[in-house]
């Protein structure tokens, strides 16, 4: 069947199989391999993407029922400002080690900072409860979105300020 | 890597749509909603599916509304919708704090009531919500439409009365004046499925239990519910000796498996525990306290 998704603001369209899950069309099809394969059980996360502005498990999600939907990657993350301040957060806060898990990490941390822009602790914990993290223990995660969250309140009121 | 069997993808533009799919494909087809129990099934080939027909364009079944002395949720509702739907908070407590511990977010936005109900998953927490508030489903088919007590509504494991062409479009319950309930739930970590877990709701007429329903979940309960428990209940005067004398027929009467969850002994102890928890904290609501 022919697909056409919208991916990072572009239209992409394919002819594929009803059973192609969305996971592999960004990677296989499209090329976006920043959207990692982990678990294929629904579990880890690592294949988090938007799908319509909401994070979403793409290994539980068929390509065909993204059609005519939108869909946005970590690649679709940074923009011609440079990188997002969820992204410049893991920098400036080590918020990953092996990096498997961080595309999908910083998929849900951009919806919930969109959504709460200043989330305490419980709140990021929670958010990020269904993106397993092997590696950091999830602390530099934590902090790495904080510094997201701050930086943007900062900038927010810098413009008020101008 | 895990892929499912080939399958013919067909999107329903509306409910009658996705009725005549399905009675076209003669049984072969099975509806998607959310996708999180059935694509994982597909992947590991425990479902083979020929057509699988997506219902999520359906958003006019996406709701949490009250309607005449009941509330109507559609089959589409998303769990994140059941989590943060104000209505439900204000008459129910019990579906946040089911839904706060249902899979995890990401999940959240993607599964649905109806997927949730329809699964049957002997562990499914919904299930044992519904079977608490005595709700009711309602079903189409392309003669017309039927309600089905939740109670009646699973058939067994993985098993319910809706027919190979039919849908489930919205599910009822009714609304209880001076009533609190409340969900309780032990996991083995976060997002994972219930070791056991059980809902209530108690109504009062001063310190009378006027009505009780009482769910269970992943424990083998008949119906995710146990009558003879809330018989015990209903009727009398509210006392902690009625509610634990509730909650230990519950975990008498329950059947639980011994699994990598646990033994058979423990998590009958821990339904009793679980049952007079939520009995206990629903009295408190209902009496208007903090619980
Ligand atoms: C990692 C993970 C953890 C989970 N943890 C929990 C948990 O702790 N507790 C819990 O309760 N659940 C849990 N779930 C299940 C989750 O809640 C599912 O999303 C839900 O059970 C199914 O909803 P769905 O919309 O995805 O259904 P789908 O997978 O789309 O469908 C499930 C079944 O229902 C049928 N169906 C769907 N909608 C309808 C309808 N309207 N009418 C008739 N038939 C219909 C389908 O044909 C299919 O047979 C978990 C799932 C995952 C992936
Ligand atoms: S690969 Fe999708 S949740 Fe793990
Ligand atoms: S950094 Fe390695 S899994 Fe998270």
């Amino acid at each position: 069947m022919r697909v056409t998704l919208t991916v990072n603001g572009a239209e992409t369209t394919a002819d594929v199989e009803p059973r192609l899950l969305l996971v592999h069309y960004l990677r296989d099809v499209l090329g976006l391999t920043g959207t990692h394969w982990g678990c294929d059980t629904s579990n880890c996360g690592a294949c988090t993407v938007w799908l319509d502005g909401v994070p979403i498990k793409s290994c539980t999600t068929l390509a065909a029922m993204a059609d005519g939907h939108e869909v946005r990657t970590v690649e679709g993350l940074a923009s011609e400002d440079g990188l997002d301040p969820v992204q410049q957060g893991f920098v400036e806060e080590h918020g990953l080690q092996c990096g498997f898990c961080t595309p999908g990490m910083m998929m849900t941390a951009r919806a919930l900072l969109d959504r709460i822009p200043d989330p305490d602790e419980a709140t990021i914990r929670e958010a990020i409860s269904g993106n397993l993290c092997r590696c950091t223990g999830y602390e530099n995660i934590v902090r790495a979105i904080r510094w997201a969250a701050r930086h943007e309140a900062e900038r927010t009121s810098e413009e008020a300020a101008v | 890597m895990q892929v499912p069997a080939p399958f013919e993808y067909q999107r329903a533009g509306s409910v009658d749509e996705a009725i005549a799919l399905l009675a076209r494909s003669g049984g072969d087809a099975r509806l998607v909603a959310g996708g999180h129990s059935l694509l994982p099934m597909m992947k590991l080939r425990l479902a083979r599916p020929e057509t699988l027909v997506d219902i999520n364009g359906l958003s006019d079944l996406e709701y949490v509304k009250v309607d005449g002395d009941e509330i109507a949720i559609g089959a589409m509702t998303r769990h994140v919708g059941v989590l943060e739907s104000a209505v439900l908070a204000e008459h129910y407590r019990i579906f946040a704090e089911a839904e706060r511990v249902i899979a995890d977010p990401l999940v959240r936005n993607r599964g649905t009531v109806g997927g949730s109900l329809c699964q049957a998953d002997p562990s499914e927490d919904l299930s044992a919500v519904f079977a608490a508030l005595k709700g009711r489903a309602v079903i189409r088919s392309a003669s017309g439409t039927r309600s089905v007590d939740l109670r009646a509504f699973h058939l067994g494991p993985y098993e319910t009365v809706v027919g190979d062409a039919e849908i489930v479009v919205e599910v009822r319950v009714p609304i209880r004046p001076h009533t609190g309930s409340a969900y309780e739930k032990v996991e083995r970590r976060a997002g994972d499925w219930s070791v056991a877990a059980a809902g209530a709701f108690v109504q009062l007429r001063g310190d009378t239990i006027d009505d009780v329903g009482i769910g269970m979940t992943a424990v083998g309960a008949a119906h995710f519910t146990c009558e003879e428990a809330e018989d015990s209940l209903r009727g009398g005067p509210v006392s902690p000796e009625a509610i634990d004398e509730a909650a230990r027929i519950c975990g008498q009467r329950c059947n639980p498996s011994a699994d990598q969850r646990g033994p058979v002994d423990y998590k009958r102890h821990l339904v009793s525990v679980l049952v007079a928890r939520a009995l206990t904290r629903s009295v408190a609501r209902a009496r208007g306290e903090a619980a």
